[in-house]
Protein backbone atom coordinates (compact mmCIF):
# COMPACT_ATOMS: atom_id res chain seq x y z
CA UNK A 1 0.00 0.00 0.00
CA UNK A 2 2.91 2.53 1.30
CA UNK A 3 4.12 2.58 -1.87
CA UNK A 4 1.65 3.59 -3.84
CA UNK A 5 1.46 6.85 -1.84
CA UNK A 6 2.80 9.52 -4.34
CA UNK A 7 2.88 12.06 -0.86
CA UNK A 8 3.03 12.41 2.82
CA UNK A 9 1.58 15.20 4.46
CA UNK A 10 2.34 16.38 8.50
CA UNK A 11 -0.34 17.89 9.67
CA UNK A 12 0.34 16.79 13.26
CA UNK A 13 -0.70 19.63 16.53
CA UNK A 14 -1.84 21.92 13.58
CA UNK A 15 -5.35 22.99 13.75
CA UNK A 16 -8.50 24.32 11.83
CA UNK A 17 -7.93 24.91 9.51
CA UNK A 18 -4.38 24.49 8.47
CA UNK A 19 -4.95 21.07 7.61
CA UNK A 20 -7.51 21.90 4.81
CA UNK A 21 -5.27 24.44 3.45
CA UNK A 22 -2.13 21.84 3.49
CA UNK A 23 -3.84 19.45 1.92
CA UNK A 24 -5.07 21.88 -0.81
CA UNK A 25 -1.63 22.85 -1.26
CA UNK A 26 0.12 19.29 -1.16
CA UNK A 27 -2.82 18.00 -4.01
CA UNK A 28 -1.79 21.77 -6.20
CA UNK A 29 1.14 19.84 -6.89
CA UNK A 30 -0.13 16.24 -7.42
CA UNK A 31 -1.59 14.61 -10.34
CA UNK A 32 -4.36 13.28 -10.97
CA UNK A 33 -4.98 10.27 -9.65
CA UNK A 34 -1.93 9.98 -7.32
CA UNK A 35 -2.36 9.37 -3.67
CA UNK A 36 -1.70 11.57 -0.84
CA UNK A 37 -1.46 10.28 3.08
CA UNK A 38 -2.04 12.96 5.65
CA UNK A 39 -1.33 12.87 9.47
CA UNK A 40 -3.33 14.39 11.72
CA UNK A 41 -4.17 15.07 15.53
CA UNK A 42 -6.79 17.53 15.30
CA UNK A 43 -10.13 15.81 15.72
CA UNK A 44 -12.04 18.42 13.29
CA UNK A 45 -9.67 17.33 10.31
CA UNK A 46 -12.16 14.01 10.45
CA UNK A 47 -15.11 15.66 9.40
CA UNK A 48 -13.25 18.14 7.13
CA UNK A 49 -11.52 16.11 5.23
CA UNK A 50 -14.38 14.39 4.32
CA UNK A 51 -16.35 17.41 3.61
CA UNK A 52 -13.40 18.86 1.29
CA UNK A 53 -13.13 16.20 -0.74
CA UNK A 54 -16.57 16.01 -1.23
CA UNK A 55 -17.28 19.48 -2.28
CA UNK A 56 -13.87 19.30 -4.43
CA UNK A 57 -14.22 15.75 -6.12
CA UNK A 58 -11.51 14.15 -4.56
CA UNK A 59 -11.73 10.66 -3.32
CA UNK A 60 -11.09 10.17 0.48
CA UNK A 61 -9.62 6.59 0.25
CA UNK A 62 -9.47 5.96 3.94
CA UNK A 63 -10.18 7.76 7.13
CA UNK A 64 -8.28 5.90 10.31
CA UNK A 65 -7.90 6.72 14.29
CA UNK A 66 -5.69 5.18 16.19
CA UNK A 67 -5.60 7.08 19.41
CA UNK A 68 -4.82 10.31 19.47
CA UNK A 69 -3.88 10.43 15.48
CA UNK A 70 -5.82 10.39 12.62
CA UNK A 71 -4.80 9.41 9.16
CA UNK A 72 -5.83 9.87 5.63
CA UNK A 73 -5.43 8.98 1.74
CA UNK A 74 -6.90 11.33 -0.56
CA UNK A 75 -7.01 10.64 -4.26
CA UNK A 76 -6.52 13.22 -6.20
CA UNK A 77 -9.77 13.64 -9.10
CA UNK B 1 -76.77 20.03 -41.64
CA UNK B 2 -76.52 17.46 -38.31
CA UNK B 3 -74.30 15.33 -40.18
CA UNK B 4 -71.76 18.05 -40.96
CA UNK B 5 -72.03 19.55 -37.29
CA UNK B 6 -71.34 15.56 -35.86
CA UNK B 7 -68.42 15.63 -38.00
CA UNK B 8 -66.99 19.16 -36.89
CA UNK B 9 -67.24 17.90 -33.57
CA UNK B 10 -65.43 14.60 -33.89
CA UNK B 11 -62.76 16.75 -35.70
CA UNK B 12 -62.54 18.80 -33.03
CA UNK B 13 -62.48 16.18 -30.45
CA UNK B 14 -59.71 14.05 -32.11
CA UNK B 15 -57.45 17.45 -32.58
CA UNK B 16 -57.82 18.23 -28.49
CA UNK B 17 -56.70 14.60 -27.95
CA UNK B 18 -53.65 15.25 -30.29
CA UNK B 19 -52.78 18.83 -28.44
CA UNK B 20 -53.38 16.72 -24.89
CA UNK B 21 -50.92 14.07 -25.88
CA UNK B 22 -48.50 16.54 -27.39
CA UNK B 23 -48.50 18.63 -24.40
CA UNK B 24 -48.34 16.15 -22.06
CA UNK B 25 -44.62 14.68 -24.04
CA UNK B 26 -43.69 18.04 -24.02
CA UNK B 27 -44.14 18.14 -20.41
CA UNK B 28 -42.11 15.31 -19.57
CA UNK B 29 -39.37 16.05 -22.38
CA UNK B 30 -38.97 19.55 -20.66
CA UNK B 31 -38.93 18.40 -17.35
CA UNK B 32 -36.71 15.72 -18.39
CA UNK B 33 -33.92 18.48 -19.94
CA UNK B 34 -34.83 20.87 -17.15
CA UNK B 35 -33.26 18.70 -14.56
CA UNK B 36 -30.21 17.67 -16.66
CA UNK B 37 -29.49 21.39 -17.41
CA UNK B 38 -30.06 22.14 -13.57
CA UNK B 39 -27.34 19.45 -12.62
CA UNK B 40 -25.04 20.71 -15.67
CA UNK B 41 -25.33 24.14 -14.45
CA UNK B 42 -25.22 23.05 -10.82
CA UNK B 43 -21.41 21.34 -11.49
CA UNK B 44 -20.05 24.05 -13.54
CA UNK B 45 -20.75 26.60 -11.16
CA UNK B 46 -18.21 28.10 -9.00
CA UNK B 47 -19.61 28.92 -5.19
CA UNK B 48 -18.41 32.27 -4.07
CA UNK B 49 -18.54 34.01 -0.56
CA UNK B 50 -17.95 37.55 -0.16
CA UNK B 51 -17.60 38.99 3.55
CA UNK B 52 -17.43 42.28 5.76
CA UNK B 53 -15.06 41.75 8.08
CA UNK B 54 -15.89 45.53 10.82
CA UNK B 55 -13.88 44.09 13.96
CA UNK B 56 -10.03 44.73 14.89
CA UNK B 57 -9.30 42.93 17.17
CA UNK B 58 -7.26 39.71 17.91
CA UNK B 59 -10.20 37.47 18.65
CA UNK B 60 -12.95 39.01 15.74
CA UNK B 61 -9.51 38.99 13.06
CA UNK B 62 -10.48 35.03 13.31
CA UNK B 63 -13.61 34.17 11.57
CA UNK B 64 -12.88 35.95 8.01
CA UNK B 65 -9.53 34.87 7.93
CA UNK B 66 -10.39 31.30 8.17
CA UNK B 67 -13.59 31.12 6.38
CA UNK B 68 -11.94 33.02 3.70
CA UNK B 69 -8.95 30.92 3.44
CA UNK B 70 -11.21 27.48 3.84
CA UNK B 71 -13.18 28.14 1.03
CA UNK B 72 -10.40 29.26 -1.07
CA UNK B 73 -9.06 25.63 -0.12
CA UNK B 74 -12.75 24.26 -1.47
CA UNK B 75 -12.15 26.09 -4.73
CA UNK B 76 -15.10 28.85 -3.74
CA UNK B 77 -14.08 32.56 -5.27
CA UNK B 78 -14.15 34.63 -2.25
CA UNK B 79 -13.65 38.16 -1.37
CA UNK B 80 -13.26 40.04 2.04
CA UNK B 81 -14.28 44.13 1.95
CA UNK B 82 -12.28 45.74 5.31
CA UNK B 83 -14.31 48.33 6.77
CA UNK B 84 -14.53 50.35 10.14
CA UNK B 85 -11.98 48.41 12.26
CA UNK B 86 -11.64 45.62 10.38
CA UNK B 87 -9.50 47.75 8.28
CA UNK B 88 -6.81 47.05 11.14
CA UNK B 89 -6.51 43.30 9.76
CA UNK B 90 -4.65 45.25 6.90
CA UNK B 91 -1.87 46.82 8.19
CA UNK B 92 1.37 45.94 7.20
CA UNK B 93 2.19 45.20 11.14
CA UNK B 94 -0.35 43.79 12.26
CA UNK B 95 -0.84 44.51 16.14
CA UNK B 96 -3.73 43.17 17.22
CA UNK B 97 -5.00 42.97 21.07
CA UNK B 98 -8.00 41.64 22.59
CA UNK B 99 -9.77 43.01 25.60
CA UNK B 100 -11.85 40.82 27.86
CA UNK B 101 -13.51 44.04 29.26
CA UNK B 102 -17.13 44.38 27.93
CA UNK B 103 -16.63 40.46 26.74
CA UNK B 104 -18.43 38.24 29.13
CA UNK B 105 -18.59 35.19 27.27
CA UNK B 106 -14.51 35.57 26.88
CA UNK B 107 -12.70 32.58 29.27
CA UNK B 108 -9.77 33.61 31.10
CA UNK B 109 -7.59 31.10 31.36
CA UNK B 110 -3.65 30.33 32.21
CA UNK B 111 -1.76 28.83 29.32
CA UNK B 112 0.82 27.58 31.77
CA UNK B 113 1.15 25.64 35.21
CA UNK B 114 -0.62 22.98 36.59
CA UNK B 115 -3.49 21.24 34.29
CA UNK B 116 -5.96 21.90 37.32
CA UNK B 117 -5.29 25.97 36.78
CA UNK B 118 -5.60 25.33 32.90
CA UNK B 119 -8.85 24.12 33.19
CA UNK B 120 -9.97 27.21 35.60
CA UNK B 121 -12.01 29.94 33.97
CA UNK B 122 -10.31 32.71 35.72
CA UNK B 123 -13.22 35.63 36.93
CA UNK B 124 -12.15 38.56 37.19
CA UNK B 125 -14.40 41.93 38.01
CA UNK B 126 -14.67 44.90 35.60
CA UNK B 127 -13.10 46.83 37.91
CA UNK B 128 -10.04 45.11 37.57
CA UNK B 129 -10.00 44.53 33.95
CA UNK B 130 -11.09 48.66 33.55
CA UNK B 131 -8.58 49.58 35.95
CA UNK B 132 -5.43 47.88 36.31
CA UNK B 133 -2.82 49.57 33.49
CA UNK B 134 -1.62 46.64 31.30
CA UNK B 135 -4.25 44.49 31.64
CA UNK B 136 -5.28 44.23 28.16
CA UNK B 137 -1.17 43.78 27.62
CA UNK B 138 -0.99 40.71 29.45
CA UNK B 139 -4.63 39.33 28.41
CA UNK B 140 -3.43 39.44 24.73
CA UNK B 141 -0.05 38.01 25.66
CA UNK B 142 -1.80 34.99 27.34
CA UNK B 143 -4.09 34.47 24.31
CA UNK B 144 -1.18 34.56 22.26
CA UNK B 145 0.34 31.86 24.42
CA UNK B 146 -2.59 29.69 24.44
CA UNK B 147 -3.38 29.64 20.67
CA UNK B 148 0.71 28.84 19.94
CA UNK B 149 0.10 26.02 22.22
CA UNK B 150 -2.83 24.68 20.66
CA UNK B 151 -1.79 24.61 16.92
CA UNK B 152 -3.45 27.86 15.91
CA UNK B 153 -2.45 29.58 13.11
CA UNK B 154 -1.38 33.35 13.32
CA UNK B 155 -3.59 36.11 11.80
CA UNK B 156 -0.14 37.37 9.73
CA UNK B 157 -0.15 33.21 8.76
CA UNK B 158 -3.66 32.91 8.01
CA UNK B 159 -3.66 36.31 5.86
CA UNK B 160 -0.71 35.39 3.68
CA UNK B 161 -2.14 31.90 3.54
CA UNK B 162 -5.25 34.14 1.91
CA UNK B 163 -3.42 35.67 -0.26
CA UNK B 164 -1.45 32.86 -1.96
CA UNK B 165 -5.27 31.23 -2.37
CA UNK B 166 -5.80 34.26 -4.29
CA UNK B 167 -8.81 35.73 -1.31
CA UNK B 168 -9.44 39.23 -3.06
CA UNK B 169 -9.00 41.69 -0.09
CA UNK B 170 -11.09 45.32 -0.57
CA UNK B 171 -10.93 48.28 1.48
CA UNK B 172 -13.35 50.59 2.16
CA UNK B 173 -12.39 54.17 1.40
CA UNK B 174 -15.05 56.39 3.54
CA UNK B 175 -12.93 54.49 6.53
CA UNK B 176 -9.41 55.74 5.71
CA UNK B 177 -10.91 59.52 4.97
CA UNK B 178 -12.42 59.36 8.18
CA UNK B 179 -10.12 58.42 10.71
CA UNK B 180 -7.24 60.16 8.47
CA UNK B 181 -5.19 56.95 7.68
CA UNK B 182 -2.33 56.96 5.40
CA UNK B 183 -2.21 54.31 2.69
CA UNK B 184 0.90 53.37 3.13
CA UNK B 185 -0.12 51.73 6.85
CA UNK B 186 -1.65 48.91 4.38
CA UNK B 187 -0.29 45.99 2.79
CA UNK B 188 -0.25 46.75 -1.08
CA UNK B 189 -1.70 43.26 -1.87
CA UNK B 190 -5.31 44.96 -1.27
CA UNK B 191 -6.96 44.72 -5.00
CA UNK B 192 -9.44 47.77 -4.46
CA UNK B 193 -10.18 50.45 -2.30
CA UNK B 194 -13.91 50.64 -2.55
CA UNK B 195 -17.37 52.15 -1.40
CA UNK B 196 -20.33 50.35 -0.51
CA UNK B 197 -22.06 50.52 -4.22
CA UNK B 198 -19.20 49.12 -5.09
CA UNK B 199 -19.76 46.33 -2.81
CA UNK B 200 -23.28 45.59 -2.64
CA UNK B 201 -23.61 44.36 -6.19
CA UNK B 202 -20.95 41.39 -5.56
CA UNK B 203 -22.54 40.28 -2.50
CA UNK B 204 -25.66 40.54 -4.36
CA UNK B 205 -24.03 37.40 -6.87
CA UNK B 206 -22.74 35.65 -4.08
CA UNK B 207 -23.82 32.58 -3.07
CA UNK B 208 -22.67 33.18 1.27
CA UNK B 209 -22.52 36.61 2.02
CA UNK B 210 -21.51 37.50 5.84
CA UNK B 211 -21.32 40.35 7.98
CA UNK B 212 -18.04 39.66 10.83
Amino acid sequence: MNTNITQTLDARNLNCPLPILRTKKALNSMQSGDLLAIQATDPGSVNDLEAFCKQTGNKLVSSEAAGDEFSFIIKKS
Amino acid sequence: MNATAETLNHTSEASNTDFSLFDQQFNERFDERFEHKMKEREANHTPSMTIISTKGTLDMAYPPFILASTAAALGWDVEIFFTFYGLSLLKKDLDLSISPLGNPAMPMKMPMGPEWLRKTDIKIPNLVMAGVPGFENVATTLMKKTMENKGIATIDELRELCLEAEVKLVACQMTVDLFEMSKDEFIPEISDWIGAASFLPKAQQADVSLFI
